[in-house]
């Protein structure tokens, strides 16, 4: 449930920047700072691990899935099989400077939980997920009249992971429910690229197919 | 005539525990073991094994430590039962621990009877086996002996430290007893504490060799003894715990032993039963009962909250180890929650560790078995490791 593997990002994968790296793991990654210790929640295969440890990183991670575990143990990165609904609660408080939850907030069965735990164990979190606001989605659901399926979301609604879809305005909203302060905020558009224009939110919220925030505890 | 045959046996039984097929280390009276029993015992004696180089740095050391039943012979014909090494899957040439770029360790644990000290081992004092003499010892006592050992060797630092059941439960102790000489642990199999139901197991083995009565107090080599069915029926049993249901459905079902129809006796009819006899006949030829006790004493004794007042994070704060924790979904002698434990207060303590749980239906002894899933993780664990602390290749 919490892979990324699951989760198929389609069109961002054909986005990679010069390194080969998707986009939106490269974005998260910029948010980082060099020399943190970082949990990844969900880290599936450990491609974004990877590439923060290439930037002196010191990377944790947590993933569902078996393989993903094993993959990323026979590539020497420190991860445990675990589930991110149960198993944050295990982690002290201030334990990291960074928790992201990448692609996989909506397939949590507590998101505004898996977000609290967040703040609690890391001093910043970043969360990327893709947007139920966006134009598309809004457009088959108004128009076909049933759950909306893209080439990045392509579950028919009896089978998907992703359980708990938000759009951009809905996390927002749930940012500031926990008490969370939003230091960044980053929207993809559905080629995987990043919107540079300074646009409002309701923009953000109808053309960005994916977002990225870093968000820091309100003190 | 009687007696000549009990002298002999008794020389062939105790020949093992004090002049082992294997280089011993023998520490002088003035070199005791501090032992949890609140005994300075001396003199100690060590057997061990060794494979592959050390390099020239002294860092490509990695301890390798035994289960209850096993012994130093990791990958070499054991020289009581002609049999291979007991971990000819995990240890050797291009094996996921590679002893030709590791040097692999591996001592006999204090309280076994393969040239370690241990119950069967002379009591210079009586010139007889010690027997219940014998101090009563512990998982950290095995360790502090390792320890002595690579002290003794010249080996400041372990570049790994590997282990199922008892064995895990002496990694985590050395992670937590020598933080600084241990770069990467890989407790396997095991838990941070011996829980209430392996200890009732256990107790079970004990009186079954308590209740034979060529036990005889213990005392069995001076009757020219051998509680050879009462050690039988423990090593019965506790091979029931290192299995599972679906292994042994998989291996025998309901299966008849060289026959078509029930014998309406008490004779081995079935395939299962047949498979347990002869575990037990085979297990008590190489293992002395006495040190079956102790071993598994040691295993119940084993708690390390008990260490740092009842949390397990506190024994690993700060620590520098990198950890590979690894459990088998069947296993439930040392199930996946006790590893989760262990991950759970690593996790607490800031530790840097990695978790997989392997999907075998092979139970507890998966660790010793061809599971590649368990050798993909071991191997890339370890030349993650290896990258850290700069190891050639």
């Amino acid at each position: 449930m919490l892979s990324r593997v699951k989760y198929d990002l389609t069109m961002a994968e054909a986005a990679r920047g010069p390194g080969g790296a998707r986009i939106d793991l490269l974005v998260v990654a910029a948010m980082v700072d060099h020399g943190a210790r970082v949990l990844d929640v969900g880290c599936g295969d450990g491609e974004l691990l990877r590439l923060l440890e290439s930037r002196g990183v010191d990377g944790r991670g947590i993933e569902l899935s078996r393989e993903g575990v094993n993959e990323c143990v026979v590539k020497g990165l420190a991860v445990v099989q675990g589930d991110a609904d149960t198993d944050l609660a295990a982690y002290p408080d201030d334990a990291f400077d960074y928790v992201i939850l990448s692609q996989t907030l909506q397939a949590t069965r507590q998101p505004r939980a898996v977000l609290e735990h967040m703040l609690r164990i890391g001093r910043r979190a970043i969360v990327s997920f893709p947007n139920f606001g966006h134009w598309n989605i809004r457009l088959q659901i108004l128009l076909g009249g049933q759950m909306p399926r893209t080439r990045n979301l392509p579950y028919a609604w009896y089978e998907t992971p992703n359980i708990h879809f938000c759009s951009i305005k809905d996390f927002r909203e749930l940012c500031l429910q926990v008490g969370a302060r939003m230091d960044q905020a980053v929207a993809l558009n559905a080629w995987g690229r990043q919107m540079r224009l300074k646009m409002p939110w309701w923009f953000w919220n109808l053309f960005g197919e994916q977002a990225v925030f870093l968000l820091s505890r309100r003190s | 005539m009687a007696e000549a045959t009990t002298t002999l046996d008794l020389a062939d039984r105790t020949r093992e525990a004090d002049h082992p097929h294997s280089p011993v280390v023998r520490f002088a009276a003035d070199q005791p073991l501090r032992l949890d029993a609140g005994v300075d015992f001396a003199p100690l004696q060590l057997a061990y094994q060794t494979y592959g180089t050390l390099d020239a740095e002294r860092s490509n050391a990695v301890l390798i430590c035994h289960a209850l039943t096993g012994d130093q012979h990791v990958v070499n014909t054991h020289p009581v039962t002609g049999k291979p090494g007991w971990w000819e899957t995990m240890v050797g040439p291009g094996r996921p621990i590679d002893t030709e770029r590791y040097f692999v360790i591996c001592p006999n644990v204090v309280g076994g009877c393969m040239g370690s000290s241990g119950p069967a081992s002379t009591n210079p004092a009586t010139r007889l086996p010690w027997g219940l003499d014998f101090p009563v010892i512990t998982v950290r006592d095995m360790v502090r002996a390792q320890a002595m050992l690579l002290d003794h060797l010249g080996i400041d630092s372990l570049f790994a430290v590997a282990g199922g059941s008892m064995g895990g439960m002496q990694v985590l102790q050395w992670a937590a007893s020598y933080p600084q000489r241990v770069f990467a642990a890989l407790p396997i199999a095991a838990a941070t504490r011996h829980s209430a139901q392996n200890i009732a197991f256990h107790e079970v083995g004990r009186q079954a060799v308590m209740a034979d009565p060529d036990w005889r107090g213990g005392r069995y080599f001076a009757h020219g003894t051998n509680p050879r069915r009462g050690l039988a029926v423990a090593r019965m049993g506790a091979h029931i715990t290192y299995l599972s249901d679906a292994a042994l459905h998989r291996k025998f079902g309901r299966r008849f032993q060289n026959r078509d129809n029930p014998t309406f006796s008490f004779d081995a009819d079935f395939q299962v039963e047949s498979y347990l006899r002869h575990q037990g006949i085979t297990f008590v030829e190489r293992f002395d009962a006495n040190s079956y006790l102790y071993l598994t004493r040691a295993m119940d004794y084993f708690d390390l909250a008990g260490d740092y007042d009842g949390v397990v994070a506190n024994g690993f704060r700060g620590t520098p180890t990198r950890f590979c924790v690894i459990s088998f979904t069947s296993d439930w002698l040392f199930p996946t929650s006790e590893s989760r434990a262990i991950v759970h207060a690593l996790n607490a303590a800031g530790a840097r560790v990695s978790f997989a749980e392997i999907t075998t239906d092979k139970g507890h002894d998966a660790f010793l078995l061809d599971e590649p899933e368990l050798f993909a993780i071991v191997r890339g664990f370890l030349e993650g490791a290896a990258r850290a602390r700069g190891l050639s290749a």
